[in-house]
């Protein structure tokens, strides 16, 4: 039963991308989209009948059809890439697909042929967790893409409408992402792996003009070479073993597998854009932003973290453990600090998710129980959070033809529903009761315990965090003149969509000691054979704060009672009119504008981007050399 | 500690608070050689503008700061109840959040810029204070205030690097010189008057009340550094105020570089300093 | 005596002047007559003020401004008009740009003559115009009812 449901979450969405594609008109998308995904989520909420279930289960392989048609893909892959290498002259790219084709082969037809794979599937309740926001977030930014890419193209007639290829990229990524999770066999792990880097890199350059195409290649050249490292490191993992399957692995000796084990940590890396791989991802921000919520932050850069997620028991208390925490930790402290002097929408929430997914990868890094428990909770909460602000600013951008926070300012009145949304999702980012900062607050205890100095690269990450997204909320609350409201643009299956990625980050905090007590809480009791939880102390008092927090928008009760409006201080020289204009001294009529502050000089991007490079390129070596030794 | 002591707080802060304010405005004055105004003037302030007239910019703005005031009990409330003192932390970041919120809200040049500027200063204290949180852990083995204050020993023995992080963060908490720039107190004045420029009347006196629950509470911070003798406590903690009033009369406002600067700084060498002592020497 | 009277604070403007009652009203609040012993605080600030202290005359160019930081006031409030040029335009009255005393723009509550004016006075206006500020609140009260 399990098993079958598996297999048609993986095949579903192909289906459904073989109709998009073939058919290429443009009145089919709702009519395929919408019920494929409604379809697709509930499927995936039907793996929650699983997580019940204490231990993992495995799905023997009967099939010898398979292992073929695996390699034909990869191969056909690898020929598609190298096409377009040739042809744009990508030498980097070229020489990485080259030589993991031929080491695939030369494994594939040498040491490789007497492979036995008993259990090429499995799910467990860390695989239905991730299973569960590739299908749920997955289905909502779909559907939402249908509006937004009808109206990306309204506005844009510079780019090739070329939505048939769109959509149905979306969706083999969607099945390709459900086959990463519920993959055992590591060698199917690859093909998957490797399919989300083709599709990302399809769909960055789905605008198709220079800058597109040369991020897109970016893109490309960082995820192959991760995905070498993930090839290479699984190789070697057989040769030395004759282990090809997750949970067989996990059971060896730490000593046994620990280069494997830092060689994929490095591709899950590569994959979250970690420092010093980071800028591909803030250059894949040129894709249409359903693309930016639905790849580059809810799931496919979350396939990383959950890659090195799993090895945490593996990392704990390892030196390579240790320095994998580091690469997080640095890479959450510089990424934060950047995003105080980004001014684009898009760029903040990009090096926001690099900033949480360090921090996930330093969970990873502790391994203890209690880092893991916030590590896969932070995977949830950030991918509601960040994939509702994507599509926030997306319809911002669509409806106002800019992206930039500043000019946000009054989007409480100009766009108002889309502005509470913003506000829930920035809430949901960073504010005390909910779920991203009781993440961080139990990472927070479970670093130090192991290292108080990591926490310092917390500490001070988190410091900067605040800062530039309480800036960012100040400018959509401010009002600096009168606006008119207009929301023409966000079609209603897209307000169903934000309203339920809205309603979702507050309902996970509201219920999350479930939630954790359900998925996560049983996982970690299967790999450490302890029991993590917040303590119910703790719990009432979130509860409490989350409860005044949500009271909040009953103080409109008190909406302008009592109160008499008058204009704001400018010296007594306002015009008068209720508007932020003032009179200059030759009686002129002068317009004000108010700037938030982005500090250049202390965190501008570039000084501090090579700074991170620079360190992430020691730790990461650090990682391989001493997982070699 | 418990239930007790919390709602002891949330009846007794305003009046404690109310005369610290008090005594600091007679004493600063005493200091600049004036005789200065009635120890109980705070509350006389507060009392006037309760009978002001309400002025606002923008009608929802004294919501963000109505929040404010709860949350800030809250905090102190949850601190004095013998919490989580991470926990407590993030109670009065999200009440400083809404006070930001407030100042963005009245959308008027002199309130944006004190948002701005108060945003920047939470920025600044927040890691001094967390690293506070975190060494009092390392050292006592828990989080909670009611065991923290239990401990046998003074934690200023333990910690004094940790203590001068905190001292230099405290000018921010308390509004005052060198790092009053979001808003400030008495007749300082702070671009014309930072974040609570826009508000007036009624709101008003409720910002300055949460001021006064929040001076408890931070003393209170500075309390657990010598909480093994309640006398010795209340003395000392008497003692950093005084600092502050001669810091407050002695120094110039700095700009937000300095305080950035410094009170970063400060954290990540005094209290690094501390913290690495604390792990040579073992911890639980 | 209520909490209103104990609690005057300052907005001070200077208009069309010789500067003279300006510094005047600054030497006021300075601490040799530290007359924050009454509570009396300049705040710079409308929104905040009880009491405005206008010092100089008003032209064309500062009429709208002293009504803009008028109206910008919480009730109650009082004005003072300090100086001879505040109250009626003094030696500059017949300039072609001055139109007269503060009383040319907003309501005044107070004359307090001068040339210049000396902090003593100032200081008895504003202790005068407390009462002035109880009678309004009470006239406020009233009204509410």
């Amino acid at each position: 039963m399990m098993l079958s449901l598996i297999v048609f979450l993986i095949a579903f969405p192909l289906i459904i991308a073989l109709i998009l594609g073939a058919v290429r008109k443009s009145s089919i998308y709702p009519v395929v989209i919408y019920p494929a995904s409604v379809i697709l989520m509930i499927a995936s909420l039907g793996l929650i009948w699983h997580g019940a279930k204490a231990k993992a289960s495995l799905f023997p392989a009967h099939t010898n059809w398979v292992e073929p048609t695996i390699l034909i893909i990869e191969i056909l892959i690898a020929v598609y890439l190298l096409l377009l290498a040739f042809k744009r002259k990508d030498m980097v790219v070229t020489g990485f697909v080259l030589v993991q084709t031929a080491l695939l082969l030369a494994f594939h037809y040498g040491p490789g042929k007497e492979m036995h794979v008993a259990a090429n599937l499995f799910m467990d309740q860390f695989s239905v967790l991730m299973g569960l926001i590739v299908g749920v977030i997955g289905g909502l930014i779909a559907v939402y893409a249908v509006g937004y890419m009808q109206d990306f193209h309204h506005h844009h007639h510079e780019v090739k409408d070329n939505r048939p290829q769109f959509f149905s990229l979306i969706f083999v990524f969607l099945s390709a992402m459900f086959g990463f999770c519920f993959s055992n066999n590591l060698f199917w792990m690859f093909l998957f792996w490797e399919i989300t880097t083709v599709c990302s890199f399809l769909l960055i350059r789905y605008k198709q003009d220079e800058q597109s195409i040369a991020n897109a290649f970016w893109a490309l050249r960082w995820n192959l070479l991760g995905g070498l490292a993930f090839l290479v490191g699984i190789i070697f993992l057989y040769l030395n073993t004759h282990v090809a399957e997750m949970d067989k692995m996990l059971l060896l000796p730490k000593m046994l597998i620990l280069l494997p084990v830092s060689l994929l940590c490095f591709a899950g890396m590569t994959k979250s854009a970690q420092l010093p791989f980071s800028s591909w991802l803030v250059g894949a921000m040129v894709a249409p932003t359903p693309v930016s919520a639905l790849l580059h932050s809810s799931t496919m850069v979350k396939a990383g973290v959950y890659l090195v997620l799993r090895f945490a028991s593996v990392l704990e208390g390892t030196t390579v453990g240790l320095l994998v925490a580091m690469v997080g930790g640095v890479t959450f402290l510089v990424a934060s600090f950047i995003c105080i002097s980004q001014n684009d929408a898009k760029k903040v929430l990009a090096y926001s998710t690099i900033a949480n997914l360090g921090l996930v990868i330093l969970c990873a890094g502790i391994g203890s129980p209690e880092a893991v428990w916030a590590g896969m909770l932070l995977i949830v909460f950030h991918a509601i959070s960040k994939g509702l602000l994507f599509l926030c600013v997306g319809s911002v951008e669509n409806q106002t033809g800019s992206r930039q926070i500043e000019d946000m300012s009054g989007l409480v009145v100009r766009m108002p529903k889309v502005a509470v949304m913003i506000m829930i999702g920035i809430a949901g980012m960073f504010l005390a009761p909910f779920g991203m900062l009781i993440s961080k607050w139990v990472v927070l205890r479970a670093v130090i315990l192991v290292n108080p100095l990591i926490s310092f690269l917390l500490i001070f990450g988190s410091a900067a965090t605040l800062f530039f997204w309480v800036k960012w909320l100040g400018k959509v609350i401010m009002v600096e003149r009168e606006y008119k409201t207009n929301e023409s643009t966000v079609v209603k299956a897209q307000w169903l969509v934000l309203g339920s990625l809205a309603a979702m980050t507050i309902l996970i905090c509201a219920f999350f000691a479930p939630v954790a007590g359900f998925l996560v809480e049983p996982y970690i009791a299967n790999i450490y054979h302890q029991v993590v939880s917040l303590g119910s102390g703790n719990m009432i008092i979130v509860a409490i704060m989350l409860t005044m927090v949500c009271m909040f928008p009953l103080t409109f009760l008190d909406y302008g009672k009592g109160v008499k409006v008058v204009d704001a201080y400018l010296g007594g020289a306002n015009t008068g009119n209720k508007s932020m204009q003032f009179l200059g001294s030759l009686r002129d009529v002068k317009d004000m504008d108010m700037k938030n502050y982005y500090l250049q000089d202390y965190f501008s991007e570039a000084r501090l981007m090579r700074l991170g490079v620079l360190v992430g390129i020691l730790f990461v070596i650090a990682v391989v050399l001493i997982g070699a030794i | 500690m418990s239930l007790f002591t919390a709602i002891l707080y949330v009846v007794l802060a305003p009046l404690v608070g109310g005369l610290i304010s008090g005594l600091d405005r007679k004493i600063s004055a005493r200091m600049q050689g004036r005789i200065g105004p009635p120890i109980l003037q705070p509350f006389y302030d507060v009392g006037k503008l309760f009978k002001k007239e309400n002025l606002v910019v923008r009608r929802s703005q004294n919501m963000f700061m109505t929040f404010f005031v709860i949350l800030s009990v809250f905090t102190g409330a949850l601190f004095f109840a013998g919490g989580d003192l991470l926990l407590v932390i993030f109670a009065l970041t999200l009440a400083g959040v809404f006070f930001v919120l407030g100042g963005y809200k009245s959308s008027s040049p002199y309130s944006f810029i004190g948002a701005q500027r108060e945003t920047l200063q939470m920025m600044s204290y927040e890691p001094a204070i967390i690293i506070v949180a975190v060494a009092m852990f390392m050292v006592t083995g828990s989080f909670q205030v009611k065991d923290i204050v239990s401990y046998p020993r003074p934690l200023i023995m333990d910690l004094p690097g940790v203590f001068i992080a905190f001292l230099f963060i405290l000018p921010i908490k308390f509004r005052k010189s060198p790092f009053d720039l979001a808003t400030s107190h008495h007749a300082h004045q702070e671009i014309v008057k930072g974040i609570t420029t826009e508000f007036s009347g009624r709101t008003l006196a409720l910002i300055e009340i949460a001021h006064w629950y929040e001076y408890v509470f931070v003393l209170g911070v500075g309390y657990l550094f010598f909480a093994n003798s309640v006398w010795v406590g209340l003395l000392m903690t008497f003692l950093i105020f005084e600092l502050l009033l001669i810091i407050d009369n002695a120094t110039a406002r700095v700009r937000w570089q300095w305080m950035l600067v410094g009170s970063w700084g400060m954290a990540f060498l005094a209290g690094g300093v501390n913290i690495i002592f604390l792990m040579m020497r073992g911890y639980p | 005596m209520s909490s209103i009277s104990k609690s005057p604070w300052v907005i001070h403007y200077d208009g069309s002047s010789c500067n003279g009652c300006d510094i005047e009203v600054l030497a006021a609040l300075m601490p040799r007559f530290d007359v924050e012993r009454f509570g009396v605080i300049n705040t710079g600030n409308p929104k905040h003020a009880d009491i405005l202290l206008l010092t100089g005359s008003i032209n064309e160019q500062n009429k709208p401004v002293v009504q803009n930081i008028y109206n910008q006031m919480p009730e109650p409030k009082v004005v003072l008009a300090l100086g001879i040029c505040a109250t009626s335009g003094g030696i500059f009255r017949e300039c072609y740009n001055v139109m007269g005393g503060a009383d040319k723009a907003v309501p005044v509550d107070l004359y307090v003559p001068g040339c210049a004016i000396r902090p003593e006075a100032i200081i008895d206006a504003v202790v005068q115009a407390l009462g002035i500020l109880e009678k309004k609140r009470a006239a406020m009260n009233a009204a509410a009812v």
